[in-house]
């Protein structure tokens, strides 16, 4: 790969340890995908994570010295504190998480702690180049936004925030965002839920490849799209989709595949979407907690949960969750919805997701979610996956099915 | 035998070749042994060996992680040769301090089989293969 004089001195540690080895890696990706060069990047989202080979890296960044050089959000950890009145979390886990929230500190980064920055916190424009790891955030940028990301770890992610740039390779070349698989969606897609199975089953089909997406007729909402995005990168490696009329970058199927014909087609109907469901359930009766959030809640799936709990109790064996962001419970409380929640039982909480070990006491319990991805990360014994009107109610009655 | 450094170094070892991906999350991180139980590796050692594989699986953050925690207790791989390499791969070898190369002159299915005892110089672009007779 050609480097300038300038990242040629980077490279030589001229500039301190820290961005030294933020650039050794990019350097490295760039030499496996035969880079001509390096592209300037507008932001970038670590999917930081609370464990330890995130430890490392992003503290050999921040003992080196370095300092993000575009704005560069982070992914959910956990508040220790806040975890340790309620469960007791192992001295050694929490000294991980705690270390490595101060060190996204010290190299300056947005400490967003979500999942869904493109929503608030870290907004890319169309056509812009950036670097955003996390499942849902990569297809996400590139889909809906029509911004520019490769797959990113959280550490290329975190090494090109703080160097400002990025290999050229993969999705930042033309030809590499035409689609290669036609998916027919002939199911009905009503809500949230149904392109959660529908990323579900696509993901898991395809596994590594563009979907364009047929037959819909209705412009799916945000959450959908968030949803459709997490679970198609969760069971497969989708890193950016289609759907002509409404995803931004080609407006007709031809233009979307750029003139060359699909690699396979799928069809996609009620019964696959059925049989996914299925799949999911890995027990049914008794639940002892009710996980939402995965990925963040919008402040809507919040009001949602709200208004259906509305004067009602969360049954007394239920421990009921919604994660989502910091910027979206301000919302949310300013609004008197987490109000609602918590007087009925519930607790909304930030900054942090199921697949963090503050979870811990949930190791040999039955939990329930909305989202396939929540109980694919299973940090809990056994999972039931349904829509959110049917968590809520199941925390209600304390069982389901 | 050339080949295409993607992380540098030097390893050597017996050769362990696996012809499906492999998840470094699923395996026991104190020693190394692949825990995946459908996987063709199961109970086979990655530590200290040359491991060849068609790729790497699963999300960024076990897959880094997972080799991550192998490296800090000394079994991981001395070194590894790739046939499909993606960018979380690289990150891994990388984090984890693992030579790792691809692009060998011949498939390295072909030439290289479980057992063989195999010097993986990243830095030169070479690798050297010596059949071991069972």
């Amino acid at each position: 790969m050609y480097l300038t004089k300038e990242e040629e001195r980077i490279l030589n540690g001229e500039f301190g340890e820290g961005t030294q080895k933020a650039i050794e890696l990019l350097v490295a990706i760039g030499d496996a995908y035969d880079a001509e060069k390096m592209i300037p990047i507008s932001r970038a989202h670590a999917a930081s994570s609370g464990q330890e080979g995130d430890l490392y890296f992003v503290e050999l960044l921040a003992n080196g010295g370095a300092r993000c050089k575009v704005p560069t959000s982070t992914n959910p950890v956990y508040d220790i504190e806040y975890f340790d009145r309620l469960f007791e979390i192992p001295k050694d886990e929490g000294e991980v998480a705690r270390r490595v929230m101060e060190a996204y500190k010290r190299v300056g980064a947005i400490l967003s702690w979500s999942c869904v920055p493109y929503m608030a916190e870290n907004i890319p424009l169309y056509g812009e180049t950036v670097a955003f790891s996390e499942s849902s955030a990569t297809p996400y940028v590139n889909s809906v936004i029509g911004a520019g990301t490769n797959r990113e770890a959280a550490q290329s992610a975190l090494a090109a925030g703080v160097i400002g740039k990025t290999p050229k390779y993969g999705l930042h070349i033309k030809h590499n965002r035409k689609g290669t698989v036609l998916v027919k969606a002939e199911a009905a897609l009503k809500d949230e839920f149904d392109y959660t199975l529908l990323g579900y089953y696509v993901g898991k089909r395809i596994g590594y490849g563009i979907p364009v997406l047929t037959g819909i007729s209705r412009r799916p909402n945000t959450e959908e799209l968030i949803n459709f995005c997490a679970m198609s990168n969760t069971s497969g490696a989708i890193s950016m989709f289609y759907i002509p009329g409404f995803t931004v970058e080609a407006s007709t199927v031809e233009e979307a595949f750029q003139g060359d014909t699909p690699r396979d087609k799928i069809t996609v109907t009620d019964h696959e979407l059925k049989q996914t469901y299925e799949e999911l359930q890995t027990t049914s009766g008794k639940i002892d907690f009710v996980m939402l959030g995965c990925p963040h809640y919008t402040l809507r799936q919040i009001e949602e949960v709200a208004r259906l709990l509305n004067g009602k109790k969360i049954h007394n064996d239920v421990s009921f969750w919604i994660c989502t962001s910091a910027t979206a419970k301000i919302l949310a409380e300013r609004i008197g919805i987490v109000d609602i929640i918590d007087k009925a039982g519930g607790h909304v909480v930030v900054d942090t997701c199921i697949d963090e070990p503050c979870w811990v006491a949930y190791r040999d319990k039955v939990g329930m979610t909305d989202s396939p991805k929540c109980a694919y990360y299973r940090r809990f014994k056994e999972a039931i996956v349904a829509r959110l009107r049917d968590c809520v109610e199941a925390a209600i009655e304390g069982k389901w099915g | 035998m050339k080949c295409h450094k993607i992380i540098g170094g030097y390893g050597e070892g017996e050769a362990l070749v696996s012809h499906e991906p492999v998840c470094f999350y699923l395996t026991d991180p104190k020693t190394g042994i692949v825990r995946e139980r459908s996987h063709e590796l199961a109970g086979e050692n990655l530590a200290n060996k040359v491991l060849v594989f068609s790729s790497g699986k699963a999300s960024s953050v076990v897959q880094i992680d997972g080799l991550y925690k192998l490296a800090s207790n000394n079994v991981a791989p001395n070194a590894m040769i790739v046939k499909d390499v993606e960018t979380v791969l690289v990150v891994s070898a990388f984090i984890a301090k693992v030579p790792l190369v691809d692009r060998l002159e011949k498939d390295p299915f072909e030439v290289i089989r479980t057992g063989d005892f195999v010097k993986v110089d990243a830095e030169k672009g070479i690798v050297t293969i010596t059949r071991q007779e069972a």
